[in-house]
């Protein structure tokens, strides 16, 4: 059904991104892979031949009855969320952007996912197939349109935040839920201290909760659910009303703290346990960081050495990632082991290293 | 086709001397059980797909993770294959012995090693069984949210391996969605960790590849779960429906409407009245089919979904609508869901448990030909699904004691799992292909997916000695099933060479 319900470009150019890869293959020539081009800041720069997968484009099948659309890389992300719309769907991982140009593709090959991750999940987990052009140019189908699939191995969820690096994603389905019926948002004034005693404690109870983030000495949350819940609970933790676009201001990083003009000091994000303790570097004041996630996810500007902000964040049980553009990975370094691990999966699935080769680590 | 390892299409095994291999092991590790005597061997044949048993080698019984290392370690050296093995409840043969290989058993791993109320985590070895997380977690208003049927005696190590689901699996997930780190002792006898208490890692996400790859990759010796609060409150509808096709429709109309129920489950007439006679659950033995729908979270929201609900399986023709009145009506009325296997189990002498997932659109088609086939092979089906996921589970009854029945019923499954495909489906939803489905993976996926699963065990297990002829058949096994089993006129792989 609902194709018709919208007018989105609809072309299938897996054919001739399979024979592009296959001459690419058999050359040893290494392909850049581009999308929109919004996000080619999250990784290291790779010297390549552009592939676009713009082309490739539109939904091939949504029906809101089986919560699933499946769609081609190439699509813009805001038309499919406009068409999920429609319906009164929405991806609930909540992916941010980063410019008009996004697409469908590029959300999925970098797996990032917006301030209700901790409480809907992350891209990956609403990965239920794709379609991914292998080394030889074919097209080869994983997972499906079902929600439960455990027919061999998960290379469809193998393949969120692997950034083009072991293939090429031509399609992905996707789980979509039904929007809330109510939402409010709240801004709540107090410490950080607190803010993190009050998380701790709402976090052990159901309350409908989707969104917790402390900064500029506040606790802004989220409400999603039925119009009972949402009021109630909205009595229940008091503060002041907050305009909901702030969530998006949020996810796209518009906001102040992100941007910091006249801050030369790269941004950071650190991927961290909800509980872990402040990052201790020496020009980073914790209160001046951004606690998403309910503290799960920080951002921070510092001027330390990448290794020190890395160090840092795995002494605190998590990840960091450099935002700021540089010309070395902006990813923690992975263990000898699963490096080993990594460097074989790569091998195996891309001996001549034509896929956004370096695009994660230098050697991958 | 006999499911046991065949080494002229699953490949060569290699053939080591049991006695040496017995002696090796005792060497390098003293203070570890090790069976190798026939009488010792025989409780582990099998797993939950009891049909097919194999003694193994030697089993192994680490109790601790050095064991574990040394093991996989010497095993390696030794180029034995290793089939790893939880609490052995698998309906697909995952964890059938190899008789030239060693079974590690890690039913000892049984330590909850911690629940952290305020991070919600709990960190656990692989032997402890699924619900004993959730007991753990439960004074704490916590729990653990997958709950396949056999939660009492499945265990966390064998969740991960196959990806296990139960009847919350669309609001909550599966295992893979609930997993937040696991340890990992690699074939060559590394440790590793994926995932972590933050909520992503860096690289590739090998936790999500590690959830149901059977043991394959690796052996799991630690899993890190996520846990839920429990919802303020929870509801239950029956609905009896005199039609199995409206009762399908209406699953659907429950979802148009924007619910997203924590359990949406489906029986027909067989499966209600077996449960019915063996669990007393109140179930309506009359009606074609029943609709168990669960709706849970804060009172008010769950008061509204209800009312909704009601009024779309009035709608859809439901003929008797009851909302269980209390908790103990509520736990009665999934407790005749939760036991309709074992109820089955007590009106044929055998039956066979089909796991196959399809676009909830196809269902009344899929159900049509599933009744057909019924009749076509003489055998009864009775039909329990996980309806909100479009996971089935159809019952075919047989009796293994009449010649050809077990090989009727395995053929009749066999045509349930290509129908499923047919309808755009998967021929397994929660259970694993194991050694089971291994011919009826020819048929959902053609030979470029079955080189690249082979590439990614390749990277893991260059040599074939986790847990082989499990999971991805060979493209030699794939030519073979072909060649007997043509398939709407046309080969399956025509481009391989048939033997």
């Amino acid at each position: 059904m609902a194709s018709q319900h919208h007018s989105l470009p609809d072309r299938d150019i897996s054919e001739a991104l399979g024979e592009r890869i296959r001459r690419a293959d058999a050359e040893g020539t290494p392909l850049r892979i581009v999308g929109g081009d919004t996000k080619a800041f999250h990784g290291r720069p790779v010297a390549g031949e552009p592939l676009s997968t713009r082309e490739h484009c539109g939904i091939t099948r949504y029906d809101p009855v089986e919560l699933i659309v499946s769609v081609r890389a190439g699509t813009p992300l805001a038309e499919l969320e406009a068409c999920l719309d429609e319906q009164g769907q929405r991806l609930p991982f909540e992916p941010p952007h980063f410019g008009d140009t996004a697409t469908v593709g590029g959300m999925v090959a970098t797996g990032l996912s917006g301030p209700r991750r901790p409480w809907a999940g992350s891209v990956r987990d609403f990965v239920l197939g794709i379609r991914l052009i292998d080394r030889h140019g074919a097209s080869l189908r994983f997972g499906g349109e079902v929600m439960k699939n455990v027919a061999g191995y998960d290379l469809s969820r193998l393949m969120v935040g692997a950034q083009g690096s072991l293939g090429l994603l031509a399609e992905v389905s996707l789980k979509v839920l039904p929007k809330p019926a109510a939402q409010h948002s709240l801004r709540l004034e107090m410490p950080l201290a607190e803010a993190r005693r009050r998380l701790v404690e709402w976090g052990q109870k159901p309350l409908p909760i989707t969104a917790a983030t402390w900064f500029d000495g506040a606790l802004h949350i989220r409400l999603e659910g039925g119009p009972g819940s949402v009021e109630a609970t909205g009595q229940r933790l008091g503060g002041d009303t907050l305009d909901d676009a702030f969530w998006s201001a949020l996810r796209e990083q518009r906001l102040d703290v992100f941007t910091r003009q006249g801050d030369p000091r790269p941004l950071w994000r650190l991927s961290l346990p909800q509980q872990a303790g402040a990052p201790e570097l020496e020009d980073v004041d914790e209160t001046a960081m951004l606690h998403d996630w309910a503290g799960a996810q920080r951002w921070l500007h510092s001027a330390a050495p990448d290794e020190a902000v890395h160090d840092e964040a795995v002494r605190l049980g998590g990840h960091a990632t450099r935002w700021t553009t540089s010309t070395g990975s902006p990813f923690t370094p992975l263990s000898p082991v699963l490096a080993k691990y990594h460097r074989r999966l790569k091998a195996e699935l891309d001996p001549n290293g034509i896929f956004n080769p370096g695009r994660l680590y230098a050697e991958l | 086709m006999n499911l046991l390892f065949d080494e002229r299409l699953d490949g060569e095994l290699p053939r080591r001397d049991k006695a040496e291999v017995l002696a090796e092991l005792q060497t390098a590790l003293p203070g570890m059980t090790l069976l190798h005597r026939e009488e010792d061997l025989r409780p582990f044949e099998c797993d939950g797909l009891a049909a097919y048993r194999v003694l193994p080698m030697l089993v192994a019984l680490p109790s601790d993770l050095d064991q574990v290392v040394t093991l996989m370690r010497r095993c390696h050296e030794l180029g034995v294959p290793v089939v790893t093995r939880g609490a052995g409840t698998g309906l697909s043969g995952g964890a059938l012995p190899l008789e030239r290989g060693v079974l590690l058993v890690m039913s000892r791993f049984q330590r909850i090693l911690s629940i952290d109320p305020e991070a919600r985590i709990a960190r656990v070895q692989p032997g402890v069984r699924n619900l004993a997380i959730s007991e753990a977690a439960a004074p704490h208003g916590l729990y653990y949210a997958p709950d396949p049927s056999s939660q009492i005696a499945c265990s966390i190590g064998g969740n991960v391996a196959e990806n296990a689901g139960g009847v919350h699996c669309l609001k909550y997930g599966l295992t893979v969605h609930n997993v937040l780190a696991l340890e990992i002792v690699t074939l060559e006898g590394e440790r590793m960790r994926l995932g972590g208490e933050a909520l992503d890692a860096p690289g590739f996400d090998l936790l999500a590849l590690f959830n149901g790859s059977e043991g394959m990759l690796g052996v799991v010796t630690e899993v890190t779960v996520k846990l839920l609060p429990k919802p303020e409150t929870a509801k239950v509808l029956m609905a009896s429906f005199d039609d199995v096709g409206k009762a399908g429709q209406a699953v659907g109309d429950i979802i148009a409407a924007g619910i997203v129920p924590g359990g949406l489950e489906m029986m027909d007439n067989l499966a209600i009245r077996a449960a019915e006679d063996f669990i007393h659950a109140g179930y309506p033995v009359e009606a074609e089919a029943i609709l168990l729908c669960e709706l849970d979270g804060v009172e008010a929201d769950v008061d509204d979904d209800v009312d909704t609900v009601r009024g779309v399986l009035e709608s859809a023709g439901a003929t008797d609508i009851r909302l269980a009145r209390d908790e103990a009506e509520r736990a009665r009325f999934w407790s005749g869901r939760k036991n309709a296997f074992p109820a089955v189990g007590r009106i044929s002498p055998d039956y066979y448990c089909m796991d196959g997932t399809i676009p909830r659109r196809a269902l009344p088609e899929v159900l049509g030909t599933i009744a057909a086939l019924s009749t076509e092979y003489d055998l009864r089906v009775a039909n329990v699904f996980h309806a909100g996921d479009g996971n089935m589970h159809p019952l075919i009854l047989f009796d293994a004691n009449r010649e050809g029945e077990l090989e009727r019923a395995e053929a009749l499954g066999g045509r349930i799992l290509e129908a499923c495909v047919a309808a755009g489906g998967s021929i397994t939803g929660e259970h694993g292909v194991g050694r089971e489905k291994i011919n009826q993976m020819c048929v959902q996926f053609p030979t470029g997916e079955l080189t690249t699963f082979h590439a990614v065990k390749a990277a893991f297990d260059p040599v074939g000695l986790l847990n082989p002829g499990k999971n991805i058949p060979t493209l030699a096994r794939c030519a073979e099933f072909g060649a007997m089993h043509v398939h709407h006129g046309e080969l399956p792989h025509p481009e391989l060479p048939r033997f």
